[in-house]
């Protein structure tokens, strides 16, 4: 009742050509620096419990947590590297969206150079011997010889 | 030669996929393996004066079994739980992850206790110290603190004896 | 009863599907016209029956039958009507069905619109989509039967998910798998060509429409699927990169680089066996698509509740299929250089370029979706590679693709002269490189990325232009005529390209300037975002058929101007209990703001964590995918195609030869 009356009296008041006496809504997160870093980072991050989600989107309980963990391991003055090195060792490199480079990713990170450098070296090969291939009066006396097989075998009959 | 790569290539693939289709892509291994477990010290469920901490467990092969009294599959774990404990297999830590409604005790007393202690993980800070994911999780810690094994899901006799009976032989235990 | 009989009715599909898959290809391999004219009458059958059948399934939803196991699971007494029609397809079986269903109707298709193409073509092509339609209703039936019943039934559904139930949810599953499944034809194609011999132009001009209807519909799916994710996920995403969306993005790779392919090999006879090989793969890429869906062998948030016995037998399948069609494409594809002479910069280098670089960027998404499963299987661990990994291998290996496009249509066949072209594009490269240095400038300080989107963008966009301008040269008569008179698969070609143009400066705007604010409202408490004044006005509670919302009313205002009202929910579905944001937004064509409801934080006083959205230009998004699908479907209505099929590709070669000159 007592909101129901506070909540007329502040649409009413509201409603008067006054803007200033309008509130400004404050940032919902107590401190939005951190509040921004923390999302920064978390969306590289993955939510161990959902199926594939950052950890940033997720909604589950233990991702709440964990970013409240985040939260409070950047306000004791821990830099993003260190935050993710206190999650890694505590998840392994499962909660990392973007693989650090070692070894065992060498092929994914590399993977994308080597295709690139493939798709080269087919171009490249295929226009040597494309400049090379027979002269066009052969492939065109083929053309008509397939188109002339095609005719034969319609018997003709789909001619317009 | 060059027309059969896309084929040898495809059935590459079809045998990783094959052995993928026995893999659980969820199941993640701790990266504790091999490691100390990680120190803590909690108030006990039913004795909050007296606390735990892993370093009481020097000596002895343990298992520190992560549950909720909100959580189903730990019930089904449950039974397990307790014929180990009349079998006096192994000491059973069973850390009380997250029990915010404080239901812990009162369950216990109801359905028996199958654990040496019960320290009490109220916010999950523990929990997320070992890397806990969701309840039941269980790892096997040596006697020098060493993380052995960790289990995701409940243990039953079949998993008991794949996963950890080999282990336990091979600590001695 | 009717349960009972959309299960007969998938067993006389699957009967006739064997036979649709079998008579017709022994008797093309024979020479026996009367078992080859049993392809259109098998492939017609199948397609009625496996129609009843999902009529049949669509009204157990429709009526709530309780004792099938797979509308008790995904139905629900209070879910709206059109809801429990789509629910049809909501589950793994449901969605199953729908594949087979759209597999019949393609089938249907080609033979309803193959009238003129050779007997053993036709028979061929009908019967290798039988064998696939054999595949999938035996699956259905072995592993996935949506018609199980339950004893005794139960009382109650347990509710379709509440993300689904969404209109965006309703036919983006219908045509993800049109297009899908629409690859199937050029498969088709592909195999018959291969087990025929007669891999010509003439195939590649019956194959090339079919194929661009596929991979129009495959547009529409995919940009329905990343609406719908925008919309209904409740933080204005559109693209996660997420194994799904990854295994419905390389097709679609695939079917580019497929209908650019067919393109060469139709005009000019060449790239035979490689244009074969993209069929195959197309197509596999649909199948790969569906066993990683459905197997669980990655982990993924759409996934469908999985099952190994599933995942052995869709792998099965796919090693038969997609084996058997490599191994004859080892075995069958022309061995000869086909097709004529080309220099380095020629129409043919160009595409060929794309096609390579295409095939690249999908071997990046491949490597990238499967790394985890490698890593894994090889007992190595697990780790995860997501958006960041993508985007950072993704776009580098697009922008050269992308920079070609705007050369492409514009190089002349066989030989194209360098000079000549930059002598015609020269000032569309100045405009579009000061685009992209300058327009940052402007917007929010300089962006390598963002200047890269807009020179992109600038580029195809002056590109389309000047190409319109070269076709209009020397053309007769005033200019609606003359463009009125240029074919449709010239203007659908530059449609889309134009639409790719749209979409690059949708998405380089929306990644890069978009704007948002978490804020604590309480009942008239304003925030300011991008120049508008977001105005609480409080909550209060709806009943919707089945969940209960608290409904928010949000005045949005500029300049102290009442624009719009928005109402963000929190909705608590009944049956499962799950809490779901519906984002509230106001879309106009350079912007879309966008609300949504977070947390209560006081509930007493209706203090609600807020979070407002500025996102611009995100509707060229949609706006430039749907000018891609409007692309498509143009150029697969060239009138040159008809005219194609009248003459049985009677003279492709030649025809094409005459087109190219003209070009």
């Amino acid at each position: 009742m007592k909101a129901q009356i506070l909540r007329t009296l502040t649409i009413a008041l509201l409603a008067l050509p006054l803007s200033a006496w309008a509130l400004e809504a404050p940032p919902s997160a107590q401190d939005p620096e951190i509040e921004a870093r923390m999302l920064r980072l978390s969306e590289e991050l993955r939510c161990v419990v959902c199926q594939n989600e950052t950890l940033a989107g997720s909604r589950a309980e233990l991702a709440e947590d964990l970013r409240q963990e985040i939260r409070d391991q950047m306000k004791t003055g821990k830099s993003d590297p260190e935050v993710i090195e206190y999650l890694t060792a505590r998840y392994g490199d499962f909660v990392l969206y973007r693989p650090p480079l070692k070894p065992l990713t060498w092929l994914l990170w590399f993977g994308p150079l080597l295709f690139i450098a493939l798709a080269g070296a087919a171009w490249y090969a295929t226009l040597r011997r494309r400049r090379r291939a027979e002269a066009p009066a052969v492939a065109e006396d083929k053309l008509r010889e397939a188109a002339r097989l095609l005719e034969a075998e319609n018997g003709g009959k789909d001619k317009p | 030669m060059k027309r059969w790569l896309p084929l040898v290539v495809f059935l590459v693939l079809v045998g990783f996929f094959a052995k993928g289709l026995f893999l659980n892509p969820r199941e993640v291994p701790s990266p504790y393996i091999g490691k100390p477990a990680p120190a803590f010290s909690l108030p006990l469920v039913g004795d909050p004066a007296r606390s735990f901490s892993p370093a009481d467990m020097k000596g002895q092969v343990w298992l520190l079994n992560v549950w909720a009294p909100w959580c189903v599959s730990c019930r089904h774990e449950h039974g397990f739980l307790m014929q180990l404990e009349q079998a006096r297999v192994l000491p059973v830590v069973g850390l009380n992850w997250k029990d915010k409604e404080r239901e812990a005790a009162a369950l216990l007393a109801r359905t028996g206790d199958p654990y040496l202690a019960v320290p009490d993980d109220v916010d999950g800070r523990v929990g997320i110290d070992y890397g806990v994911t969701g309840t039941p999780e269980t790892f096997l810690i040596d006697r020098d603190g060493i993380v052995r094994l960790k289990h995701i899901g409940p243990i039953d006799g079949t998993v008991w004896q794949d996963k950890f009976v080999p282990k336990l032989k091979e600590l001695g235990a | 009863m009717i349960p009972e009989l959309g299960h007969f009715a998938l067993i006389v599909a699957l009967v006739l599907a064997v036979v649709q898959g079998t008579l017709p290809l022994v008797g093309a391999h024979r020479g026996h016209a009367a078992w080859m004219a049993v392809a259109r009458p098998a492939a017609q059958g199948q397609f009625v029956f496996t129609a009843i059948a999902f009529a049949c399934l669509a009204w157990s939803f429709l009526v709530n039958d309780f004792s099938v196991v797979n509308v008790a699971r995904n139905s629900f007494s209070r879910l709206p009507e059109v809801y429990r029609i789509t629910a049809t397809w909501g589950s793994h079986e449901g969605s199953l069905l729908l594949w087979v269903l759209m597999l019949a109707f393609w089938t249907m298709a080609v033979s309803i619109f193959s009238r003129r193409l050779p007997e053993d073509m036709v028979a061929r092509v009908i019967g290798v989509m039988g064998l696939v339609s054999v595949g999938f209703l035996a699956f259905l039936l072995t592993t996935s039967n949506p018609f199980l019943r339950m004893v005794p039934p139960a009382a109650e559904g347990s509710d379709m998910n509440p993300l689904l139930q969404d209109w965006g949810m309703i036919i983006h599953p219908p045509m993800l798998y049109m297009g899908y499944v629409g690859f199937a034809v050029a498969f088709a194609f592909a195999i018959a060509a291969l087990l025929s011999g007669k891999l010509d132009a003439a195939w590649a001009r019956w194959s090339r429409p079919w194929t661009t209807v596929a991979w129009a519909f495959l547009t529409l799916g995919i940009v329905l699927g990343s609406w719908w994710a925008y919309r209904e996920l409740g933080w204005g995403g559109w693209w996660f990169w997420d194994p799904t969306e990854n295994a419905s993005f390389m097709p679609w790779i695939a079917g580019t680089a497929l209908m650019h392919s067919l393109a060469v090999t139709e005009k000019r006879g060449a790239f035979k066996a490689w244009t074969v090989l993209l069929a195959l793969t197309a197509f596999s890429l649909s199948l790969l698509g569906t066993f990683l869906v459905r197997s669980g062998v990655l982990s993924s948030v759409h996934a469908f509740a999985t099952d190994p016995a599933r995942g052995a037998f869709i792998l099965g399948f796919l090693a038969v299929v997609i084996g058997a069609s490599l191994a004859l494409y080892a075995w069958r594809a022309p061995k000869m250089i086909t097709g004529g002479q080309f220099t380095w910069f020629s129409r043919e280098a160009l595409l060929l370029a794309n096609n390579v670089m295409l095939l690249a960027a999908l071997g990046a998404v491949l490597l990238g979706t499967l790394y985890p499963l490698f890593i894994d299987a090889l007992g190595m661990g697990k780790i995860s590679v997501g958006a960041p990994y993508f985007n950072a291998v993704f776009v580098p290996l697009m922008a050269p693709v992308l920079f070609l496009m705007g050369v492409g249509p514009l190089a002349r066949w066989k030989q194209a002269s360098l000079p000549d072209m930059v002598a015609r594009l020269k000032w569309a490269l100045a405009v579009a490189l000061a685009t992209g240095l300058l327009l940052p400038l402007t917007l929010d300080g300089f962006n390598a990325w963002a200047a890269l989107g807009f020179f992109l963008a600038a580029w195809i966009a002056l590109a389309v232009f000047e190409a319109f301008r070269d076709r209009l040269r020397h053309g007769q008569g005033r200019l609606p005529a003359r463009l009125a008179a240029l074919p449709r698969g010239f203007w659908g070609m530059q449609l889309a390209h134009f639409g790719l143009a749209v979409g690059i400066a949708g998405i380089t705007v929306v990644a890069n300037y978009e704007t948002d604010r978490d804020v604590r409202m309480e009942v008239g408490s304003h925030t300011q975002l991008a120049g508008y004044t977001f105005t609480f006005r409080g909550t209060t509670d709806r009943e919707g058929p089945n969940y209960h919302a608290a409904r928010a009313t949000i005045e949005v205002s500029r300049n102290g101007r009442q624009l719009f009202t928005l109402h963000p929910e929190k909705r608590i579905y009944n049956a499962s209990g799950m809490a779901m944001t519906e984002a509230s937004l106001h879309p106009n064509i350079f912007r879309d703001v966008y609300v949504a409801l977070g947390e209560p934080l006081d509930e007493a006083n209706d203090v609600w964590a807020v979070r407002v959205y500025h996102k611009p230009l995100i509707n060229w998004l949609w706006l430039g995918a749907l000018f891609l699908v409007v692309g498509g479907f143009l150029a697969a209505s060239d009138r040159r195609y008809r005219l194609a099929t009248a003459r049985a590709g009677a003279e492709p070669g030649m025809a094409g030869k005459a087109l190219g000159a003209q070009a």
